[in-house]
């Protein structure tokens, strides 16, 4: 079965090509919390560096990603951290 | 913009200059994230509404919608929606937030 995390991967990576993608599942460190789930599979951090988002501001950003992740929101994703650079702000090892 | 709880939140935010759509409280926050603004928002010195949605089922849905964005903390300032937890945490790293406030005529503690 396919995880979330990697449902997540394939979006932003069709959404967003030739980007550097990071994704960390954190549900476990929210197990109990309000918005956890028994599976878990609901609380991610994503960390993105693509030319896409030059020029953008940053709800822009979050909206672009938002939107290729609509999906997952609707299945029940409960919080999604997000750190969303263009490469000339990612540093050299961006 | 036929939902009628749009009415209700922008009274909120017309209101108050700075309102945080939280889960809990100020002085109780219920989620990290939520804590975190608020931690952000004390450390500056800048007062603001708490509006805590878990008490409102009706606000946590609209608030979602009104603003197109998925998730819960949303900061509003003079009516205008800033980010949620990421955006603001990372203005105000930047020193951004502190700049946009005292642009918009809310007062930020110096040291911040």
């Amino acid at each position: 079965m396919q995880t979330r995390a990697s449902r997540i991967q394939a979006a932003l990576d069709a959404a967003f090509p030739g980007s550097r993608i990071e994704i960390e599942d954190d549900s476990h460190r929210h197990a109990g919390h309000a918005g956890a789930q028994p599976g878990g599979e609901t609380h991610y951090s994503v960390l993105m560096v693509s030319p896409a988002f030059a020029g953008m501001g940053r709800l822009a950003r979050s909206r672009a990603v938002h939107a290729a992740l609509a999906a997952e929101f609707e299945g029940g994703m409960h919080a999604l951290a997000l750190r969303l650079l263009a490469p000339e702000e990612a540093g050299p090892k961006g | 913009m036929t939902n009628p709880v749009f009415e209700r939140i922008e009274t909120d935010i017309n209101a108050n200059p700075v309102v945080l759509f939280m889960k809990g409280t100020p002085v109780f926050p219920q989620c990290g994230f939520s804590a975190r603004v608020v931690q952000i928002l004390s450390h500056i010195g800048v007062p603001f509404k708490g509006v805590n949605v878990l008490e409102d089922m009706e606000i946590r849905e609209g608030i979602k919608a009104y603003a197109n964005w998925p998730t819960i903390p949303q900061l509003y300032v003079k009516g205008e929606f800033v980010g949620g937890c990421d955006i603001i945490m990372e203005m105000f790293q930047a020193g951004e937030l502190q700049s946009m406030l005292k642009e918009k005529g809310i007062p930020v503690s110096a040291e911040a």
